[in-house]
């Protein structure tokens, strides 16, 4: 039956167990890193495929990151034949469980192609409904530019139609297209000014 | 007591949802669809066994003062183990499950079992008993995501058969505690019935 609770067993035992769980854990860390940050990386491949038009390099090892306000956005530049066909930009706004990040297209003239959401904690049933396989909310971007399509909802004066009973989820998701699009100018200044440069 | 007896108790007699009532936070929690529920309760059935197996052939080598600490550990690394393995091979169901994986360590299912029986039973019954209880407990949780999909989002299993949206409530947490209680209800009657 059990040892006798003195002061060496127990450190022996408790010093043995933690050893022992801890190198059993180092090893499937080991085992399971390569396969995590594939699906990682198979995960933000996908998600930049269903948002931009057709490309042809890859937009993972093209990465560059923009500043906007201090803060660092990903941008995916998607090319075909060397010439920049669109942009897929992660994009980030609080939503109502916490943050809603998303990656949203645009084809070189800035209209946005399609949006997809990366991770969200919005309540299951109600805000949960920005993943386009729940309903119909995030189609309505789609071929849209922000320039004449007012990324707002219709509540706060603009052309979005919010999910019922999620109003603060669409208006969070709205930012964090409006967001997108501020990036995605920046972007456009910058390159514009390398190609001057560049003359 | 019969081997088979060991499997069927845990489902029934000793189910730890709808009797022992262990367990309650990722019961609430994660049964928001069937899915859901199915994927918690088989994982929690992993990391049952396994702990179930080796605290059972370790016990008799852990001093009784440090015994609670080191049956954690033991659990912890089995949770840990498993939240790898489920994020490399299985990421979708990461996605939806994965925070409330390393709630399993806190689950009181668990631990009740490693010190109620692992810990004085031999190893082959320990396992039998970690089977019984994690497929009670996923019987359970598959049940209850299954109702509370059902009357809240109109579906079974992520298939929708009616156009609509359901009764919200049932999805939220207030509808995960309605929804329990009555299947208590039907669970003790069931139950009672049985033993008469």
């Amino acid at each position: 039956m059990a040892k006798e609770s003195s002061m060496k067993n127990m450190l022996i035992t408790l010093g043995g167990v933690t050893l022992i769980a801890s190198a059993l854990l180092g090893c499937v860390y080991a085992l399971t890193k390569g396969p995590i940050d594939a699906a990682m990386i198979a995960k933000t491949n996908s998600a930049i495929s269903s948002v931009v038009p057709d490309f042809d390099n890859d937009p993972s090892s093209d990465l560059f990151k923009i500043d906007l306000q201090g803060k660092d956005f990903k941008v995916y530049p998607a090319k075909k034949g060397g010439e920049i066909v669109g942009y897929a930009i992660e994009s980030y706004a609080s939503g109502f469980g916490g943050r809603i990040s998303i990656m949203v297209g645009f084809d070189a003239k800035g209209s946005i192609t399609n949006i997809s959401v990366l991770s969200h904690t919005e309540t299951p049933g109600l805000g949960d409904k920005i993943e386009p396989s729940k309903s119909s909310f995030s189609a309505q971007f789609a071929g849209k530019s922000p320039e004449d399509f007012k990324i707002l909802v219709k509540k706060d004066g603009g052309d979005v139609d919010a999910i019922t009973a999620s109003t603060i989820t669409s208006r969070a998701y709205c930012e964090a297209v409006s967001t997108a699009y501020e990036v995605f100018k920046k972007c456009k200044e910058e390159s514009s000014k390398k190609e001057v440069t560049n003359e | 007591m019969s081997k088979l007896n060991l499997i069927t108790k845990g489902i029934i007699k000793d189910n730890p949802i709808f009797v022992l009532l262990l367990g309650m936070c990722p019961t609430l929690g994660t049964t928001t669809s069937a899915i859901n529920g199915l994927g918690m309760g088989l994982a929690t059935t992993f990391v049952l066994i396994l702990s179930n197996m080796v605290i059972s052939s370790i016990s008799g080598l852990i001093p009784n003062k440090v015994r609670i600490p080191s049956y954690i550990v033991v659990i912890a690394a089995f949770v840990t183990i498993l939240q790898l393995l489920m994020q490399a091979y299985t990421p979708g169901l990461y996605e939806t499950l994965g925070l409330f994986i390393p709630l399993i360590v806190v689950n009181c299912i668990v631990l009740g079992r490693a010190e109620a029986f692992a810990s004085k039973n031999p190893v082959s019954d320990s396992a039998l008993d970690g089977i019984g209880i994690g497929l009670g407990f996923t019987l359970g949780l598959t049940i209850l995501g299954a109702v509370r999909e059902l009357l809240g989002s109109a579906s079974l299993f992520g298939i929708k058969f009616i156009n609509g949206d359901g009764m919200l409530v049932f999805i939220l947490a207030p509808g995960a505690f309605i929804a329990l209680g009555y299947l208590l209800v039907v669970f003790n009657k069931f139950k009672s019935k049985l033993s008469k």
